[in-house]
């Protein structure tokens, strides 16, 4: 194993930032609005967040996304940095990680900092020392932009507490949908542990949204002249999230979309990040590698949306005999050609929550559709002017001039799965 | 004809004053030539005119001044046509004010063309109001400052550049100037520059655009002294030459960038969709994307060929002694708690 003895921080950020990489999830999004114009420093955040750049990987690069360290005690067999791996390791300081946010942050080339840790002496020694990275950006130089901290399985109560003050979003990641593939590949984590700090954050989160709201209802008494202040509540992180990985364990997508739809429900949480098993420099040798399931995890975000803003439930999309998501097709298009009685719908009489159903019609383009249909009646002719694809919608809808004349099959959306392969003459 | 000057490319007061004045007066749109630059486009027409030009521009402009009475009646418009007036006025279009106006008095004489969320000449407005909201978007991105010291500029302009805090009564610490160069598709550095101004409050910084340029100082209440503090200057645009090289620190960016990337996964599509191959000039790290696609593939099928390595036995095992010990610590501690209340119940 290598140990990185120079104190160049160039190296530190190379291995951190590689370690750091397989964490899905890059949002700056659902913070409260702020900015620095009443401060000492600097740092503005907004309700959507901003993506500074892009990787090839078609990855948005929002935060400067990095580990305190990657030594860790732990030995889960997926991650980069288990015990057992020979990957060179490294270890920030506190200030320099303060100092690298604060330079990029100034470059305008992040919206904040993403910062997670190997678990080094003990999980409440680790998250005190992210903890303090958080502190003394929020103290020290009153930064307003975003701080996401990933919460160290198992660590203190009163930790995570403290987290939430920093940090506009805190998560922790369940890995993986079935307490028995955590016990194969992660021994030391417990679901129970991670899903009781799930527990906590929520309720820390809800618990100051209710003391905001309630603060904002109280009148406000001040002296005749004096400029109206009101108190404000100690700021808590706004959300949460999480990630799953998909494909280093033989669960089926059904026990997946199971288990993000109860943590949607049980926790509230913002979202559910889907990580397909990437291969990894030095893996272990009982995790076989491959390439990454990259269309099934496309499968498993598109279901995932189907959850969150199209009303579906997870076993209306999978049920017992059918477990796993159709790589050929969308899963929205499969649950339509599954269930031809639904269709055809008449455009200009269906309620909003069959429309969402339509193969084709994403929420904007039901939100348009609404409007225009106040007024006139939708003609096949006005669907492009609406932006709707109108290839895709045509077979599952009627409207006045436009009625299917059989009903769709499969085998009228073949998807073509694999490239086309390049055949020669000889 | 009517010439209306208006004074700058995103003058959406005076639209409105002239809109209002013509409306007044019932011409009609074809009549209306709208201008905003000093040298004004001559029109294909202008030649066929049979008095002097100059004589008919100075009738325009006493028509015009008459027309700018504050007693006009106001015009009732909806409220998306508002927000319509507000992003279409800071687009590239030469043609977009005569196509508002024309807008705004078809809203006044087709009622019904209020509520049509389908009219052509509407989804093509909203059309240009989104490109216009994209490149505000974009910008915020996009914009890269690179800070440029005091001792890199000349001396004449260290007064007027650099901004000196006071530490302690001897110190002085010199606030480096960031500037960055950036080339957005329509006018909309005056809209963004406050935005930039509240994010970036302790910064002096500088945007250079090929329109306009922006600077500010840091705000009062952060550091800098003056009566320059915290505002906003415009100027005239400048050229990418005067936007600094690349500095030093600028390639703890680019290794940052390099190492996130994951090679298992190319999806070049995906990238050029949000960042559009005519922003990469700008962006330092837009050098890196060739390299890094070309080896992408190679070095994923490494990763899968590699066999796994032996692990140190020795450390795994020292890895789990020092959980153990840990859990067996907080345990004990919370052991140690537990017994001091019940003793202080007794």
């Amino acid at each position: 194993m290598l140990y990185i003895y120079t104190v160049n921080i160039a190296t530190k950020l190379a291995v951190l930032a590689d370690a750091a990489k397989y964490d899905a999830s890059c949002a700056s999004s659902g913070a409260a609005k702020r900015d620095s114009s009443t401060g000492k420093g600097l740092g503005s955040t907004g309700g959507a967040g901003i993506c500074h750049s892009y990787t090839p990987d078609g990855r948005c690069v929002s935060l400067l996304k990095i580990l305190l360290t990657n030594f860790c005690l732990y030995d889960c067999l997926y991650c980069v940095n288990r015990v057992s791996s020979n990957i060179p390791r490294a270890r920030f300081s506190i200030q320099e990680v303060v100092d690298l946010t604060l330079d990029f942050y100034r470059r305008n080339c992040i919206e904040g900092l993403f910062l997670s840790s190997g678990i080094i002496q003990s999980p409440d020694y680790t998250m005190e020392q992210v903890i303090e990275v958080a502190r003394v950006l929020r103290e020290e130089h009153d930064f307003r932009g975003y701080i996401h901290l990933k919460t160290i399985p198992d660590a203190a109560p009163e930790l995570i507490q403290r987290a939430g003050l920093y940090a506009d979003r805190l998560s922790i990641n369940i890995e993986l949908p079935s307490e028995q593939s955590l016990t194969f590949l992660a021994p030391e984590k417990s679901g129970v542990g991670i899903r009781r700090t799930m527990k906590r954050i929520h309720q820390h989160i809800e618990a100051a949204q209710l003391e905001k709201r309630d603060q904002a209802k109280q009148a406000v008494r001040s002296l005749p002249n004096a400029k109206v202040r009101r108190a404000q509540a100690p700021a808590f992180a706004t959300s949460q999230s999480t990630q799953m990985i998909v494909g280093a364990d033989a669960s089926d997508d059904a026990t997946i979309l199971a288990t993000s739809a109860q943590l949607y429900g049980a926790y509230r949480l913002r979202r559910v990040y889907y990580s397909a098993f990437s291969p990894i420099p030095d893996a272990s040798a009982q995790l076989p590698l491959q390439a990454p399931p990259l269309l099934r995890e496309h499968r498993l975000y598109q279901a995932d949306w189907l959850l969150r803003f199209y009303g579906f439930t997870h076993d209306e999309l999978l049920n017992s005999s059918n477990r796993m998501l159709s790589l050929q097709h969308d899963p929205k298009l499969a649950w339509a050609l599954a269930h031809p009685e639904q269709f055809p719908l008449d455009l200009n009489r269906a309620p909003r929550e069959l429309l969402l159903r339509v193969p084709g019609l994403g929420v904007r383009a039901v939100n348009r559709l609404l409007a225009a249909r106040r007024v006139r009646q939708i003609r096949a002719a006005d669907l492009q002017r609406l932006h709707i694809s109108v290839a895709k919608v045509l077979p599952f809808v009627q409207l006045p001039d436009h009625k299917p004349r059989y009903a769709p099959q499969a085998s009228d959306f073949k998807v073509a799965l694999a490239p086309p392969q390049q055949m020669s003459l000889f | 004809m009517i010439r209306v000057q208006l004074s700058s490319e995103t003058d959406l007061t005076g639209f409105k004053q002239h809109a209002r004045a013509l409306f007044a007066k019932k011409i009609a749109p074809e009549n209306v030539h709208w201008q905003t630059t000093q040298a004004a486009t001559r029109d294909l027409f202008d030649d066929v005119l049979l008095e002097e030009p100059a004589e008919q521009k100075a009738r325009d402009q006493k028509t015009a001044a008459s027309f700018l009475n504050p007693e006009l009646p106001t015009i009732q418009i909806p409220a998306w046509f508002a927000e319509l007036c507000q992003s279409c006025v800071l687009h590239r279009e030469p043609q977009r004010f005569a196509w508002l106006y024309q807008m705004l008095w078809r809203l006044q004489h087709e009622p019904a063309l209020r509520r049509d969320a389908l009219d052509p000449q509407r989804l093509h407005l909203q059309k240009m109001a989104q490109s216009v909201r994209r490149d505000l978007h974009k910008m915020k991105a996009f914009v890269r400052f690179r800070p440029v010291l005091a001792t890199d500029r000349n001396n004449e302009e260290n007064n007027n550049l650099s901004c000196k805090l006071s530490r302690s009564k001897n110190e002085f610490i010199e606030v480096p100037l960031y500037v960055a160069w950036f080339e957005p598709e329509h006018y909309i550095v005056q809209t963004l520059a406050p935005w930039f101004a509240r994010r970036f409050s302790n910064m002096h910084w500088a945007i250079l655009t090929p329109d306009c340029s922006v600077r500010c100082h840091p705000a009062a209440n952060t550091l800098g002294r003056g009566s320059s503090r915290g505002q906003l200057e415009f100027g005239p645009g400048g050229q990418r030459e005067l936007a600094p090289a690349a500095d030093a620190g600028e390639q703890l960016w680019l290794t940052y960038y390099q190492h996130i990337f994951n090679p298992a996964r190319l999806k070049l599509r995906a990238m050029q969709k949000e960042m559009p191959r005519k922003y990469w000039r700008n962006l330092p790290e837009a050098q890196l994307i060739a390299p890094l696609r070309a080896s992408a593939q190679h070095r994923a099928e490494q990763m899968i060929k590699q066999p796994a390595s032996q692990p140190e036995i020795r450390k795994v095992t020292a890895a789990k002694a020092a959980l153990h010990q840990a859990k067996a610590a907080s345990c004990s501690g919370f052991k140690k708690l537990q017994n001091l209340s019940k003793t202080s119940k007794l």
